[in-house]
């Protein structure tokens, strides 16, 4: 089932996230947003952290980049990566139009709440329309 | 996530109050370009993509506003003598319709401009010469020349570059579909020569010169007529695919034609003989300022030398990434790299100690990562040469 963007929660620093439950356990899958994709423009080169890696909020968890220039990625939530998405590197492209199915880089088992400074879409939103 | 590299200045910033902008500024807001700040001007770093545009000049042909370059004229007996005396390049033998690359150099040798110089004639017969400065450097080399000026009093200096406009036009079509455009068909010029010539009556200075390995043209029109020109050309060029294109693709696409920038494989503490730009300074028989330094330089040999590197993997390197041996030992740094469009693997130029010239492979740490890179001749990019 596609996910819709209309129902994460973004970053100021343009990832998405998107909560899950399973088992008794929260889980969060990170992306990178459209609009993020559609700034950045000719991706050429992402760097994956390990499985296992246990992450900060804020803390940064590798780099995308583009013809021009090198972008750091920053976890938005603490927790432990369970899963990364190892097909994506190597199909970049395919990001411009599926930032968030095809488009997800990690999944964290969370160990805390999530932020506060997170943004709903509406948000978020606003925050894309007044950079661009 | 944030955008951030050496060069990227904030995207679409509203144009600061000491921008200047270049003729075509409105053309460029107008088709949603992305508008940056480069060596005071406000530029378009790309409209649609770079790597689209990139490929538009390869295939097609793009063109480039470069309005921000400095355009000085220089008038008067011995005008040649006073460039010659400047420049690294013999400027006194020029015939009209010349244009030659070189540098200018302070007296140690270190690089303060590359240019381009240009012996035109007007169609009264009227003879100048015109020398092409980075836009970063103009206010610097302006300066430079003024006490030099002095000693050669027939000779007059006038900056053009707020009153005209500059327009690229490269790639395999640039020289078919300019054809139409002028009164004399450019395509009779040679690589390196220029002439002027008329559209609809208003003088353009067109020369068979570019940066980006392509073929293709530069033309210099008055400021007034910039935009109908440009437009002139992408009208011209539509069916075959002309594209505009920012300062992005002109990097990339020089990069892979091995071309040296102005602040990256150049500044005042390289000399162009160790930035492997010989081919562009004239050492026998002439004075100019800075010949002894060169001179000592091939006489004694390059400490260091510009070389090219094709990292292996998919993750480019970037200009300040050192460059070590691949015992480990650190010789140099990276002073452009990217990905190469044209190519899709890393490229990247380093200067490196001469010592290691020759060796058969490198390392590469990019942000604390090392990578294996191989050496590879310059350019990265040739022009396939036309069946003629």
């Amino acid at each position: 089932m596609a996910r819709d963007p209309s129902t994460l929660r973004y970053a100021e620093t343009h990832e998405w996230v998107d909560v899950q439950e399973e088992g008794g356990d929260k889980f969060a899958t990170i992306g990178i947003s459209a609009f993020a994709v559609e700034q950045l423009n000719d991706l050429v080169y992402m760097d994956l952290p390990e499985v296992g890696r246990e992450l900060e909020i804020g803390e940064e968890f590798g780099e995308v980049e583009s013809v021009k220039a090198v972008s750091p990625l920053y976890s938005p939530v603490a927790g432990e990566v369970v899963a990364v998405h190892s097909d994506l590197p190597d199909n970049l492209d395919n990001l411009n139009d599926d930032a968030f199915d095809f488009g997800w880089i990690l999944k964290v088992k969370l160990s805390a709440d999530l932020p506060d400074s997170l943004m709903d879409f509406a948000a978020y939103q606003k925050q894309c329309s007044e950079a661009g | 996530m944030t955008t951030s590299s050496t060069n990227d200045p904030v995207e679409n910033p509203s144009t600061p109050a000491d921008c200047l902008q270049t003729p075509l500024d409105a053309w460029h807001r107008e088709a949603g370009a992305k508008m940056v700040p480069f060596a005071g001007y406000s530029m378009p770093i790309q409209y649609e993509g770079i790597v689209a545009e990139h490929q538009a000049c390869r295939n097609s042909a793009a063109l480039f506003d470069v309005s921000h370059m400095g355009r000085l004229r220089f008038d008067g007996d011995h005008a040649a003598e006073f460039l010659d005396h400047m420049l690294t390049r013999r400027v006194t033998d020029m015939v009209p319709g010349q244009v030659r690359y070189g540098m200018v150099c302070n007296a140690e040798g270190g690089v303060l401009d590359d240019v381009l110089v240009s012996f035109l004639q007007t169609p009264s017969e009227r003879r100048f010469h015109l020398l092409v400065v980075n836009a970063s450097n103009r206010e610097k080399i302006l300066k430079w020349f003024e006490p030099h000026l002095a000693d050669f009093p027939t000779v007059t200096m006038s900056d053009r570059t707020e009153l005209t406009a500059m327009i690229a036009v490269q790639g395999p079509m640039a020289i078919e579909v300019c054809k139409k455009l002028f009164t004399i068909d450019p395509s009779r010029l040679k690589n390196y020569s220029a002439f002027i010539t008329d559209q609809f009556a208003k003088p353009v200075i067109v020369s068979r010169t570019g940066y980006t390995g392509e073929d293709g043209l530069e033309l210099i029109v008055r400021a007034e007529e910039a935009q109908r020109v440009w437009e002139n050309v992408l009208l011209a060029g539509r069916e075959a695919g002309f594209k505009p294109a920012g300062l992005g693709a002109r990097d990339t696409l020089r990069m892979e034609a091995g071309m040296p920038l102005y602040g990256h494989e150049l500044d005042e503490t390289i000399d162009p003989i160790t930035a492997g730009l010989k081919f562009g300074c004239n050492l026998k028989d002439r004075h100019f300022i800075g010949d002894q330094a060169l001179q000592a330089v091939v006489d004694q040999g390059r400490t260091r030398c510009r070389i090219g590197l094709l990292p292996t993997g998919k993750r480019p390197a970037r200009e300040g990434c050192a460059v070590l041996t691949a015992d480990g030992e650190t010789i140099g740094k990276v002073t452009s790299g990217g990905p190469s469009p044209t190519l899709g693997v890393p490229i990247a130029m380093a200067t490196i100690d001469a010592k290691h010239a020759k060796d058969a492979s490198f390392q590469i740490d990019i942000r604390g990562k090392t990578t294996e890179a191989l050496p590879t001749k310059l350019p990265f990019y040739k022009r396939p040469v036309a069946a003629s």
